[in-house]
């Protein structure tokens, strides 16, 4: 008994098992276009790309640390009140990256409103706690966190990113099409800003996906 | 004929397996039936097969629409000429009309086909014939300045995320040519509203009439300019400005003959439509808090596109709701509707197009309560016949 324990310890920190962690939430297990969780916030943020990098950065922090506090507790944590304790814990992180966007940030955060406070409710979050973080080692979990964080910034930045280009014109604020476009009748598609563009974009971005990857197509 | 096809079976070979166009086969396919009703015999399934099949069924909606399609065509003219204070005849106007509503009906098959190609070459499907009718619709209900690439943006959008992706024709939700209309309004508002974009060249206004404006009796009513509603001649017979198809109230009860009488088009979902529509406008006129809602249910139902709106796209048997009832509610419920938006929310002049696309998403739950009350209506006449026997 004890000798497998050793032998678990010894695992390399980045062994294949936990690089597959990292790597799974961009493809096959993203959290919004295969488990379809943290829809809402990717329809809200995803105007402009700033608010998205920084939403997708906000999440991803609080959803790594999240794992971490929760998975080093695991033990500790009686089961009934589980809910409770991680709500604590997530309400607690969110709160200081709220405080820090407010901080450095202040024209994003105030774009984001109250979008950074509902990351708390983030099914994201849950899913991965008690999913992942509940019943494995704080490392892991801290990476399972890390990448599903980064799967959903993934796709938060690809939506914003086509949202704001055809919308409005602009990456990150920057004028990407030239005076003349426009001079010769080109114009901003204004649905593009309005949320329904933003889950067709989703949408064909899960097209795009499944017909690239057999493992995703139904039969 | 006979030459028609004895080429086609000559080219046939070349679009078969091992072929030259085997890539193309689709797209032969296409047009063969196109031309020739197919003469291949089912192998398996239904065997009952009408004379009229799908690509008949189109042309006669095509037919029906082409009463509005020149009335239109001249009308673009007509209305051209108004604003520039001139009168130069007949066959100048519809000259003019023709440069207009042409290239719109021209960008509008090749954009929206083209996209239909693409998909039934990737999936290996026939193409689907329903584009033959949204492709003529879509020009009909745009403005006549409508910049042409967005006319193609709208139809690809409408073909691939309004019909393909759902399963291709038959399948699709919403009807294809009010989602490109839709897509139009929302995505470029400033070239589907407002006063300068319903009459051709007024937008770039040299030598226009002073103080002639381009509104439409919709945008007038809306703005409570009562006054300037024409009057019933002018809405019936559509010397109006508005979109290229739906001026003319005429023209479009000549196409609902037509869609009636070949029994195409629902005759219960048009008339059910108006009666929707008159009944939201009494309602109106009962309150008439404002001076919108004192417009008279005739003048209501003769502006803006709600004729052509329930002769058009409210019948489109695809989405529309299937069972005799259903259609009731489902065509009441859309000139319901349509008069509602129209005069509570005046950022949205055209009520006919959102209502039916509204409706458009429930009509397969109408169908499913019509259908469920009555299974429940049979299964209680059933179990009334039972009961007497079980107490003997």
């Amino acid at each position: 008994m004890s000798e497998k324990l050793k032998k678990v310890e010894k695992e390399p920190m980045f062994s294949s098992k936990v690089l597959k962690l990292l790597k799974n939430p961009f493809n096959l297990e993203n959290p919004i276009t295969v488990q379809v969780l943290g829809i809402c916030s990717a329809l809200a943020v995803t105007v402009q790309m700033k608010p998205a990098i920084v939403m997708a950065l906000s999440v991803t922090i609080v959803t790594a640390f999240s794992n971490l506090i929760i998975s080093s507790l695991r033990n500790t944590i009686p089961s009934r009140i589980r809910i409770i304790v991680q709500l604590v814990v997530v309400a607690a992180l969110v709160i200081i990256v709220d405080q820090i966007l407010k901080a450095y940030v202040y024209d994003v955060s105030k774009k984001l409103s109250v979008f950074v406070g509902l990351i708390i409710t983030n099914c994201i979050l849950m899913g991965r706690l008690e999913a992942y973080a509940m019943g494995n080692k704080p490392w892991p979990s801290f990476v399972d966190g890390f990448g599903n964080g980064l799967g959903y910034g993934l796709i938060l930045v690809i939506v914003a990113f086509f949202r704001e280009s055809l919308g409005s014109g602009k990456i990150l604020g920057a004028k990407i099409i030239p005076q003349f476009m426009y001079d010769i009748g080109y114009m901003d598609n204004g649905l593009m800003i309005l949320p329904p563009m933003a889950l067709i974009t989703i949408g064909i971005i899960i097209w795009v996906q499944r017909s690239k990857t057999p493992e995703l197509q139904e039969k | 004929m006979k030459f028609l096809r004895d080429f086609l079976d000559k080219q046939k070979p070349q679009f078969g397996k091992g072929g030259r166009f085997e890539k193309l086969h689709s797209t032969f396919d296409a047009f063969e039936t196109f031309l020739f009703v197919p003469n291949k015999t089912t192998s398996s399934g239904a065997h009952i097969r009408d004379a009229i099949d799908l690509k008949r069924t189109m042309s006669f909606v095509i037919l029906a629409m082409m009463p509005a399609l020149l009335f239109g065509v001249w009308n673009v003219g007509y209305q051209h000429f108004l604003s520039l204070g001139q009168s130069p005849g007949f066959w100048p106007m519809v000259y003019y009309g023709l440069g207009k509503v042409l290239p719109i009906i021209a960008v509008s098959y090749i954009a929206g086909l083209g996209a239909e190609f693409v998909f039934a070459q990737i999936r290996g499907h026939e193409v689907n014939e329903g584009y033959l009718v949204s492709g003529m619709l879509i020009p009909l209900v745009m403005p006549v300045d409508i910049p042409l690439w967005m006319v193609a943006v709208a139809c690809i959008f409408a073909v691939v995320i309004g019909k393909e992706t759902f399963g291709g024709t038959g399948m699709n939700v919403f009807n294809p040519a009010l989602l490109a209309r839709a897509f139009v309004f929302f995505a470029y508002p400033a070239k589907i509203t407002g006063d300068t974009i319903w009459i051709g060249g007024l937008s770039k206004p040299e030598g226009v009439v002073d103080a002639f404006s381009g509104a439409t009796p919709l945008s007038n009513a809306a703005a409570g300019a009562m006054e300037k509603i024409p009057d019933f001649y002018d809405l019936f017979f559509g010397f109006i400005p508005g979109s290229i198809g739906e001026t003319s109230k005429f023209a479009i009860l000549l196409g609902a003959i037509v869609l009636v009488v070949t029994g195409i088009g629902s005759w219960r979902i048009i008339v059910s439509s108006l009666l929707g529509g008159v009944s939201m406008s009494l309602i109106f006129n009962l309150f008439a808090a404002n001076e919108y809602m004192k417009i008279d249910p005739m003048t209501q139902i003769m502006m803006g596109s709600f004729l052509f709106g329930t002769v058009f796209m409210a019948t489109d048997p695809v989405t529309a709701s299937q069972t005799t009832r259903g259609k009731w509610i489902y065509g009441f419920l859309i000139g319901f509707f349509a008069i509602m938006i129209r005069v509570f929310n005046p950022a949205y002049p055209e009520g006919t197009m959102l209502a039916i696309l509204l409706m458009n998403a429930f009509a397969p739950l109408i169908d499913f309560y019509v259908v469920e009350a009555n299974i429940k209506k049979r299964l209680k006449r059933a179990l009334t016949g039972v009961k007497p026997l079980k107490q003997n």
